[in-house]
């Protein structure tokens, strides 16, 4: 009964959110219901069995309790700010689709910090529980339950709209939402800090929003790039890390463990994106992604192909970040005296300054041009600037590695 | 139906040194936000620039004291605002578009939601 609720949780928590939202007209009592309506569903299920459509039994019981107490309420509610939304009235069975997006683009609206909007996003999209939002950015959870009630409270003040965007502003804020998914991605394929270096309820919580957002927007490229690119590095997920808790690089990873089924979809989806229209940022770092995917070995890898799919990266997403993938491709391609001077107008980036990445690729280029003392100062200083601690392991090796050719 | 403060925000030297020309096209830009805007637009008023502003501040005893200057002494001050009148936000961010103020990185625009009560 538990696994039930915890599936009609993952599977539909959105939709009962969102489409109570339409009709509490306030993100705060739209939670609140929701929440109630699955305690109710394990007491209730428990005597009655699981229902057929579990998803409608949570909405009509979420509805039902939000309508009681707008019964209750309405002299109260009058003084409260609601949310803006299109005066329509439809049942709750044609709209559903449409109402987990508006919850979208309002969770997304530019008008809300950065931090408001992936915050907002995975509490009321994707349903994690205040404290774990607040692990996943290392704030206590009081700092992250004030960040998101400040956020809902903003958007009812200011009557940020519970509507997706027109056709004039569409593809702007769908930009908007992606980069808020990308961003959830990221931090859950490498955890910024702690113990974990991937935390799968972020990751899953990603991906399972950009199914939702090509479920629903199937003609838009660049969601459906984005889709193949999160797939595509899922598929490697199960392998970054060795049983012993070390973290392995795209080299030493075991290609037979990659998730071969999740590899076709993201292909499938990649070549459906370049079919619609010139690449975006998302399709190229996909279609980079892929020919790793693809590749028998680290070092029988398409590197020449990489290093022209970087350059046009670059073009479209100047970034001393792709830069930096770039040094590290052009080092597989024309070994690592070539990458080493590829990466050398990148020390002086305030960008990069603090940016681990950049001084162990340095250093692991230093290792392989066996330049032993300055490759011991390059993981020193690497060291000093992560936190993960499955990447301090790794690099920590490397250095005691290095150390012995002193 | 809501209401929105518009509060223009700039550097008063670069206002002070624009051309005859330059005015022209800005107060156009202000003229083509007032024709979209329509009655949407409840008022809206250009200020004297800050240094002829006068605050008023009380210390701890209760005594106010009369200061020459702005409240807050920065380099972009309040040029001006526009009370407005939108069904949300996207609205006014919609028009707010075509203020001229935008066209010029000294200044810009803070949309604040006016407090309505009863």
């Amino acid at each position: 009964m538990v696994a039930a609720v915890a599936e009609a949780y993952r599977r539909d928590w959105a939709v009962v959110l969102s489409t109570t939202a339409q009709l509490t007209r306030d993100l705060d009592l739209a939670e609140e219901h929701t929440q109630d309506a699955y305690a109710q569903a394990l007491q209730t299920w428990e005597a009655t069995g699981i229902p057929d459509r579990p998803g409608a039994w949570l909405t009509t019981t979420a509805r039902n309790r939000a309508l009681d107490a707008l019964r209750r309420d309405s002299v109260f509610r009058r003084r409260m700010p609601l949310l803006v939304t299109d005066e329509t009235t439809r049942g709750p069975e044609d709209a559903l689709d449409d109402d987990r997006l508006r919850l979208i683009f309002t969770c997304t609206h530019p008008a809300l910090s950065t931090d408001a909007q992936v915050a907002l996003t995975l509490r009321l999209v994707c349903g994690l529980s205040t404290p774990e939002v607040a692990r996943a950015f290392l704030v206590p959870p009081a700092t992250m339950a004030a960040r998101i009630t400040r956020a809902k409270k903003k958007i009812a003040a200011a009557r940020i709209p519970y509507r997706v965007p027109g056709p004039d502003q569409l593809d702007e804020r769908v930009s908007a939402v992606l980069e808020v998914v990308h961003l959830i991605f990221t931090t859950g394929h490498t955890a910024p800090f702690g113990a974990d270096l991937v935390r799968r309820d972020l990751t899953d919580g990603a991906i399972g929003l950009a199914r939702l957002l090509h479920l629903l927007m199937p003609t838009n490229a660049e969601t459906t790039a984005l889709l193949a690119l999160l797939l595509l590095n899922a598929a490697r997920q199960d392998t970054r890390e060795a049983d012993d808790g070390r973290l392995l690089l795209l080299s030493e990873q075991d290609r037979t463990r990659w998730d071969r089924r999740l590899i076709a979809e993201g292909q499938s989806l990649l070549t459906e994106a370049l079919l619609r229209r010139p690449p975006t940022r998302y399709a190229l770092q996909a279609a980079i992604s892929a020919l790793h995917a693809e590749a028998p070995s680290w070092a029988d890898t398409d590197w020449e192909e990489i290093v022209s799919l970087y350059d046009l990266l670059l073009q479209l997403w100047p970034s001393p970040v792709v830069e930096l993938n770039r040094a590290v491709a052009i080092g597989m391609r024309d070994g690592p005296r070539a990458g080493l001077d590829a990466l050398t107008p990148l020390l002086a980036d305030p960008a990069l300054a603090t940016y681990h990445y950049l001084s162990a690729t340095r250093a692991d280029f230093l290792r392989r041009l066996e330049h032993w003392p300055q490759a011991v100062t390059a993981y020193r200083e690497a060291l000093a600037l992560t936190d993960n601690e499955v990447e301090r392991t790794f690099l920590t090796e490397r250095l005691s590695e290095v150390e012995r050719n002193l | 139906m809501a209401k929105y403060m518009i509060l223009i925000y700039g550097d008063a030297a670069q206002w002070d040194a624009m051309t005859e020309e330059q005015w022209q096209a800005h107060n156009a830009g202000h003229a083509a936000f007032a024709a979209k805007a329509g009655t949407r637009v409840l008022d809206g008023r250009q200020l004297e620039n800050t240094p002829t502003a006068t605050s008023l501040r009380a210390d701890v005893h209760g005594q106010v004291h009369t200061t020459d200057g702005p409240f807050l002494e920065t380099k972009e001050g309040i040029g001006g605002y526009y009370l407005l009148e939108a069904s949300d936000l996207d609205e006014v961010l919609e028009l707010a578009q075509l203020l001229p103020e935008l066209n010029y990185t000294h200044s810009g625009l803070e949309i604040r939601p006016v407090v309505e009560r009863g």
